[in-house]
C-alpha cells in the first residue's frame, strides 16, 4: 500500500503546487488501529499526512456535497460510483473535480478483527494479502479476505469507474460472487419471521444517525426524521419509529446505493443495515437491469420515466 | 470503611435476595457487546468484559434514559382534566446498579452540577440518582483508549460509588468489596454479604488495594494535559484556526454524545395518539443541526465546524470556567472507540491546551 500512498502524495502535491485544485480530500492515518480519518490537505506541505491502506472505508463523496472549491478527491470503486451519482444529482460539478482513482482490494472490517482476536489490538499492519494484528505481547496474522467488510467480499466494482488519474494498475474484478445471498434468506421468510428478524436487527439502534450521516446519498437539507411540520416520525425510542427511520432511509437510497458499506462501518452498534439497501439494489437490478453510479449519461430508474418499465406492482 | 470478601455463591444468592428490595441493573451481553440492562431474577451481571474493557454505552441511561415520559395528558374535552399535564409517577423502588466502572460513577457527579443546582432541581434526574446504590468494579485491565487518570479520575476511583468491588484475581470468581457509604452497607446487609461467617473479620488484610491500584494506574498509558485550559482566553480558542481541520472529518452523528456518560442535553417533545398525549424528553446532541435551530429559521450554528467546536468547547473550556472543577470528561474513551471517523478528544484537548494565537508566540 506504500506505493499507493506515495503516488497519492505526489499527485496531490503537484495539483496543489500548480494551483489546479484548492484542496485534496483523502485520508490521514488514524490514531486508533483500523480507522483512518478523512482529511483535507490545502497546502503542499500537508500532503505528507495523506495515506492509503485498507482502513479507508468511509466514502469520501460525503465530503463533496455542495462544495464550491476545486477539489482533488481520492476515490476507490464505490466512491467513484457515488461521485458519479453526486454529479448526476447536481451535488457537485464534474469540472470541479480531479478524481484520483484507487483500484481497491477491499476494506478491513475492524469489528470482524476485534471478534477474531482475543486481545486488545495495538496495531494492524498489512503485508501484501496478509493482515498482521499486534497486541501488547502477542501477534497473529491471517489472510486479508477473512478481515474484509461484508460489502467488499461481494464487490464487483473494485476499480474506479470515473477518474482523472489512476494511482495504480487496475485490479481484477470479482466475478464469481453471490451479492444477494443474505437478501434471499430474508425474502424466503414468512411475514412474521421477517418482522421479528428486523426487530432483532434494529433492537439496539440508538438513533444516532451515524449511518445516515456517513451515507453520501443522505444529503437532504432536512432529513424526514428531522421535519417537525408535519412530524413524520416520533423522536423517542419507540421501536416502530426506529424501524420507520431505517426502512424509509433505505427506500430513499433505492437505485442510488452503491453498497459502499459506510453505513455499517459508521454504526457504533454494529447493525447490519445493508440488508435493507441490498434488497433494493437487487430489486433495481432485477426490475430495471440497473446498477447505480456506472455512467454519467443515464439517470437512476426511480427519477426517470420509461414506458418499458415493468409495472407488475400496479394491480 | 470496611472491606468484605464475597464468594461467588454468596454473590449470586445475594443478587437474588436484593430483587425484593431493589430494581437491579448491570451489564449483560447484547449482540457482540455488553450494555447496562435491568436484571431479571436469575440474571447475573457480567462485570468483566475482557478486551472490551467497558460496556459499549455508558451507565447514564439507568438514571437518565434516552427517552423518558415526564407528563401525560388527555385532549378529550369531555374529561374534567383535559389539557392538564400530569406528572408521571416515578417507580419508587430503589435501584442498585452493578458493575459501574469508576469513570462512569464519577460522571454522575459531573452531570449533577447541571441537574441539581441551588436554583434548579430536576426531579426526573435527582430522584432516581438519589435512590440508587452504585456498586463499582475496579479496572485492572484498562483499555488503550482510557485516560481517566489525566482527568481527575482513576481505575480504582471511589467517587460516586457506594461499594467498590475488586476481583480476587484475574480468573477468580470471588470479590473483595470496599463498603464506602451507608447505602453500600445497607445493600451488602440486604444481600446477606455481611451476615456470612466472616462478616466480623475485616478482609482488608487479604487484598492489597493500594498496590493493585498503582498497577492499574500504570497500565493507563494515554496522557492528556488539561492544565492550561483555564488560562486560555475563550475568544482565542473560539476563533482558533484548528477547528476547520478538527471539524472537517466529523459526520455530525450523535455517536460521541450518546455514548458519553457526561453529555446531558435533551430535547422535549409532545407525542399524541388519539386523545392521549405524553410529554417526553429525549437525548439530544449538539452535533445535530436541529439542536440550535431557532423558531425564526435562524441557526446560530449552521455549519458542522461550529457544532464540533461547541462540543469540545463545552467539555473542555466552558465547563472548566463555569464550575472550576476540571473538564467535563471522565476519560472513559468511548467517543474515541466509537467515532466512525476517528476524531480523538485527547488530540483535540492537547491542541486546545497548547494553543497560542498566531502572533502571540513567545
Amino acid at each position: 500500500m506504500l506505493e499507493y500512498t506515495d503516488k497519492i502524495r505526489a499527485l496531490s502535491s503537484q495539483l496543489l503546487k500548480e494551483e489546479k485544485v484548492d484542496m485534496v480530500i483523502g485520508f490521514r492515518k488514524g490514531r486508533r488501529p483500523m480507522s483512518n480519518e478523512p482529511y483535507m490537505a490545502k497546502h503542499p506541505d500537508e500532503v505528507k499526512n495523506l495515506v492509503w491502506d485498507s482502513n479507508c472505508g468511509i466514502n469520501l463523496t460525503t465530503y463533496l456535497t455542495d462544495r464550491k472549491e476545486k477539489i482533488a478527491v481520492v476515490a476507490k470503486g464505490c466512491d467513484s460510483r457515488n461521485i458519479t451519482t453526486h454529479i448526476i444529482e447536481n451535488k457537485i460539478k464534474r469540472d470541479q473535480l480531479v478524481i484520483l482513482g484507487v483500484p481497491c482490494t477491499g476494506m478491513i472490517d475492524r469489528r470482524k478483527i476485534n471478534n477474531i482476536v482475543d486481545f486488545e489490538i495495538n496495531d494492524v499492519v498489512e503485508q501484501g494479502d496478509t493482515i498482521v494484528v499486534k497486541g501488547e505481547t502477542t501477534e497473529t496474522s491471517f489472510v486479508k479476505e477473512r478481515a474484509l467488510q461484508k460489502n467488499c467480499l461481494v464487490c464487483t466494482h473494485r476499480n474506479p469507474v470515473l477518474y482523472d488519474e489512476l494511482i495504480a494498475p487496475k485490479v481484477p474484478e470479482l466475478t464469481d460472487v453471490d451479492r444477494y445471498e443474505d437478501v434471499r434468506r430474508v425474502e424466503t421468510m414468512s411475514i412474521n419471521d421477517k418482522w421479528h428478524h428486523f426487530e432483532a436487527l434494529l433492537s439496539n439502534c440508538i438513533r444516532c444517525y451515524a449511518c445516515r450521516n456517513a451515507c453520501p446519498l443522505c444529503y437532504c437539507p432536512t432529513c424526514f426524521v428531522d421535519e417537525s411540520r408535519p412530524q413524520w416520525v416520533g423522536k423517542g425510542d419507540d421501536p416502530v419509529d426506529t424501524k420507520t427511520f431505517h426502512f424509509l432511509r433505505a427506500y430513499h437510497c433505492a437505485g442510488r446505493c452503491t453498497d459502499c458499506g459506510s453505513c455499517e462501518r459508521a454504526c457504533p452498534m454494529g447493525i447490519n443495515m445493508r440488508e435493507f439497501t441490498t434488497k433494493l439494489e437487487k430489486d433495481c437490478q432485477e426490475l430495471f437491469g440497473w446498477q447505480a453510479g456506472l455512467s454519467l449519461e443515464e439517470r437512476p430508474p426511480l427519477d426517470s420515466f420509461n414506458s418499458k418499465d415493468p409495472d407488475a406492482f400496479v394491480k | 470503611m470496611k472491606t468484605i470478601k464475597i464468594e461467588k455463591e454468596s454473590w449470586v444468592q445475594g443478587l437474588e435476595k436484593l430483587q425484593d428490595r431493589y430494581r437491579l441493573f448491570g451489564p449483560m451481553a447484547d449482540k457482540d457487546s455488553y450494555e447496562f440492562k435491568e436484571l431479571n431474577s436469575g440474571d447475573t451481571p457480567v462485570l468483566e468484559h475482557g478486551k472490551q474493557g467497558n460496556t459499549r454505552l455508558s451507565v447514564k441511561s439507568v438514571i437518565y434514559p434516552q427517552s423518558q415520559t415526564m407528563f401525560t395528558y388527555t385532549l378529550d374535552e369531555s374529561k374534567d382534566d383535559h389539557h392538564i399535564m400530569k406528572e408521571v409517577e416515578l417507580n419508587g423502588k430503589p435501584r442498585a446498579v452493578f458493575g459501574v466502572r469508576p469513570c462512569d460513577a464519577a460522571s454522575f457527579r459531573l452531570v449533577q452540577r447541571n441537574f441539581d443546582t441551588p436554583e434548579y432541581k430536576d426531579p426526573f434526574w435527582i430522584n432516581p440518582y438519589e435512590e440508587t446504590t452504585f456498586v463499582g468494579i475496579a479496572c485492572d485491565e484498562p483499555s488503550k483508549t482510557c485516560f481517566c487518570t489525566s482527568v481527575g479520575c482513576g481505575p480504582y476511583n471511589e467517587e460516586g460509588l457506594d461499594l467498590l468491588l475488586v476481583n480476587e484475581s484475574k480468573d477468580g470468581n470471588d470479590f473483595f468489596a470496599r463498603i464506602l457509604t451507608k447505602k453500600g452497607d445497607d445493600l451488602a446487609t440486604a444481600a446477606g454479604w455481611l451476615t456470612n461467617a466472616n462478616a466480623d473479620v475485616d478482609a482488608a488484610a487479604d487484598v492489597d488495594f493500594e498496590s493493585r491500584k498503582r498497577d492499574a494506574e500504570k497500565k493507563i498509558t494515554a496522557k492528556v494535559s488539561i492544565d492550561q485550559l483555564k488560562e486560555k482566553k475563550t475568544t482565542d480558542l473560539f476563533s482558533a484556526d484548528f477547528w476547520d481541520q478538527v471539524g472537517f472529518s466529523c459526520l455530525n452523528c450523535g455517536t460521541c454524545t450518546y455514548s458519553c456518560p457526561t453529555c446531558w442535553c435533551f430535547d422535549i417533545q409532545d407525542e399524541v395518539k388519539g386523545c392521549q398525549g405524553k410529554r417526553m424528553r429525549n437525548w439530544d446532541s449538539c452535533m445535530y443541526t436541529l439542536f440550535t435551530l431557532e423558531g425564526s429559521g435562524h441557526n446560530p450554528r449552521s455549519n458542522k465546524v461550529q457544532r464540533v467546536r461547541q462540543r469540545f468547547m463545552h467539555k473542555l473550556k466552558y465547563y472548566v470556567d463555569k464550575y472550576d472543577a476540571g473538564v467535563q470528561c471522565v476519560g472513559c474513551g468511548r467517543c474515541i472507540q466509537l467515532c466512525p471517523v476517528n476524531i480523538d478528544i485527547r488530540e483535540v484537548c492537547e491542541t486546545m491546551n497548547t494553543y497560542t494565537p498566531a502572533g502571540e508566540e513567545a
